[in-house]
């Protein structure tokens, strides 16, 4: 356990108190709440917004969609799609940053491949209808091919452990397929559902790499913002980019506290 | 017409003819149990009165009405499964109430009936718990009432006690015959214990490779087998391959030895068969008291009551006798013997 606890305290305690006490003092070494204060206000708070709707929605989204993906593969569909499935998702989950932003380019961009080819064939310009792919839709839609994947690798362990017997059972008793998800599929489902969308939640609330690539840094998010602070690109004091990562803190630990507290209602019956 | 009949089921799964010409009719109020070994179909059939799967070939009635097509959620059949089967977000209780729940029984109604089936387990101080904190025996015994309480038309249950210890086992299979009695539910019973299927049905069909071997009572099929298959599934059993020598007497010679046979009356002469054994009948003595099959003691474990003595015949092949261990005290490995049995004893096949 000693080295365990070495490690965790390097790496995680103290950057992370450093952060906390910097994000508290002046450069004359003062204590302040100025910078903390500072967080809640104009384009830094848009930035905490902004990055809570993107991460809040592509979780929901990848977790939905990626639990529906990985339940098919499972349960159905030739014997060759699952690992398949697994394959493609372990690479697609990893598959961020640069090479992502210039693949998504290349597809949906202003003279993007799939643009073209329907501007071509269809007639429709996804442009001229407001569409880009620098926008929250865009940046979305680019988060989601990793947030998908991720969630078909973390839900598939859950869904394998689903057993035959409990629809064959609740048939049996009379259960129509909705009756069977609203009392047993999902009850029994749901912790590990919350505890994967949480971490889809995390993964993109940290993602830097990706939307500082696909936007050039000019999306305003947390971690964009605090990229700016360290690499003083913005008049500004380290203590603000301190502040920020606090703030990132914050909002990891209550989506974290949110989760043992659902997962505790949903979870009674589990050991 | 029978209350449940199951007429010539035909299952394949790709290439394997998982069920081939499937036939039975089973009595209302009958405990009929499908014994065969694993991979033989019992599962399959099961599942295609419970209605999982669908006959390629051939159809289920109940009650003479064609369910073949009916899904399973209006079939009105209580299944019980092999294990594992309990719903892990309910509680014992909620487990058994489900049934009643999805058909919108009122929650007074419900509570007494709930009541009634933990009585009827005797798990009354269980029902809030979950099933992870029941035992093995517990939950296949929550799992019973939870099949039950719908009041099913019949009762399904595949291998319910396999997954459980040897005398929980025995004492759960006595409870699920009693509770049946009681309610006189019709029951289709899957097991590949034989010992099991004797000891609570009312009767038995022996399944091999997807056809059915013999259907009969308990005892009929242990007495009288009627193929070497079910002489050997069911039991142990001592097969001797010999050549019926006078067919008004009664006489198969066995490697040059006389064996007294009624049941070879009638047969003619030369015809090659299979003489059948129960080792229970076997009579084992010293040698030099009487006529027999001689042999050598070259094995002897004790089972309880009786001990099992294997002997290998100096024609050749082997023969197992059950003696009652006091007797067997007498015999020691490596003893010379002479076996008998009773003409009337023994069973006998054409080959
Ligand atoms: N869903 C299935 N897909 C392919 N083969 C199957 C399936 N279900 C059963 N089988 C095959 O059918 C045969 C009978 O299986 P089963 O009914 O489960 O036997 P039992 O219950 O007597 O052990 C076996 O050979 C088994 O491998
Ligand atoms: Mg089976």
């Amino acid at each position: 356990m000693v080295p365990f606890f070495a490690y965790v305290g390097a790496f995680l305690l103290l950057p992370s108190a450093a952060v906390l006490v910097g994000a508290f003092r002046d450069p004359e070494g003062h204590w302040t709440l100025r910078y903390i204060a500072a967080i809640f206000e104009g384009q830094y708070l848009r930035a905490f917004l902004n990055s809570v709707e993107i991460s809040a929605v592509t979780a929901l989204g990848g977790g939905i969609f990626g639990f529906l993906v990985a339940y098919a593969a499972v349960t159905g569909g030739p014997r060759w799609v699952r690992p398949a499935l697994t394959t493609f998702s372990g690479v697609a989950a990893n598959f961020a940053g640069v090479p992502l932003a210039f693949a998504f380019i290349a597809t949906l961009g202003t003279t993007g491949l799939i643009t073209q080819l329907l501007r071509s064939l269809f007639g429709l310009d996804l442009y001229a209808h407001g569409f880009t792919l620098f926008s929250f839709t865009g940046l979305s839609l680019t988060y989601l091919y990793f947030q998908l994947p991720l969630m078909i690798l973390i839900i598939t362990p859950a869904i394998d452990g689903m057993r035959r017997e409990w629809w064959e059972a609740a048939a049996n008793l009379g259960a129509t397929d909705l009756q069977y998800w609203r009392y047993i599929g999902l009850p029994v489902l749901l912790p590990s559902l919350l505890g994967a969308m949480v971490l889809l939640f995390g993964n993109a609330f940290a993602a830097y790499a990706t939307p500082y690539a696909l936007t050039s840094g000019v999306v305003n998010l947390v971690t964009m913002q605090i990229g700016n602070v360290l690499q003083g690109n913005v008049l500004s004091d380290p203590q603000l980019g301190q502040a920020l990562a606090v703030g990132m803190i914050v909002v990891i630990s209550f989506s974290m506290s949110l989760y043992t507290f659902l997962q505790r209602r949903t979870a009674r019956w589990l050991r | 017409m029978a209350y449940l009949e199951i007429v010539g089921i035909r299952k394949t799964f790709g290439e394997v003819v998982a069920l081939d010409e499937v036939t039975l009719s089973i009595e209302r109020g009958e405990f009929f149990t499908l014994l065969g070994p694993s991979g033989c179909g019992k599962t399959t059939l099961l599942r295609i009165v419970a209605g999982f799967e669908t006959p390629d070939r051939g159809s289920v009635q109940l009650e003479g009405e064609e369910i073949t097509e009916v899904p399973p959620n209006r079939r009105n059949m209580g299944m019980v499964f092999q294990a594992y089967s309990l719903f892990p977000n309910m509680t014992a209780e909620e487990n058994v109430e489900f049934g009643l729940r999805v058909r919108g029984w009122p929650a007074a109604e419900r509570a007494r009936r709930v009541a009634e089936l933990f009585d009827l387990i005797g798990l009354s101080a269980a029902r809030k718990r979950y099933p992870f904190q029941l035992s093995g025996g517990e939950q296949q015994r929550v799992a019973l009432a939870r099949a039950l309480a719908i009041e099913p038309k019949v009762l399904l249950l595949d291998e319910p006690l396999s997954a459980l210890d040897a005398k929980i086992r025995v004492q759960l299979r006595e409870e699920i015959r009693a509770i049946q009695k009681r309610l006189g539910i019709t029951t289709l019973y899957v097991t590949h214990d034989q010992e099991e299927a004797m000891a609570i049905s009312d009767r038995v069909a022996v399944l091999s490779h997807g056809r059915i071997e013999q259907i009969g009572p308990p005892a009929e099929i242990y007495e009288n087998p009627l193929t070497p298959f079910v002489a050997s599934f069911v039991g142990t059993m001592n097969r001797l391959e010999g050549t019926v020598q006078d067919g008004r007497e009664g006489l198969v010679n066995y490697r040059g030895i006389q064996l007294r046979v009624n049941a070879a009356r009638g047969r003619d002469p030369g015809t090659r068969v299979f003489v059948f054994i129960r080792p229970e009948v076997v009579e084992v003595r010293l040698v030099g008291e009487g006529d027999g099959l001689k042999g050598r003691i070259f094995s002897q474990s004790f089972m309880g009551p009786v001990t099992r003595l294997r002997i290998a015949l100096d024609q050749g092949g082997e023969l197992i006798a059950d003696i009652p261990s006091a007797r067997a005290k007498a015999l020691t490995m490596g003893m010379e013997v002479i076996a008998t049995f009773p003409p009337d004893a023994a069973g006998i096949l054409n080959i």
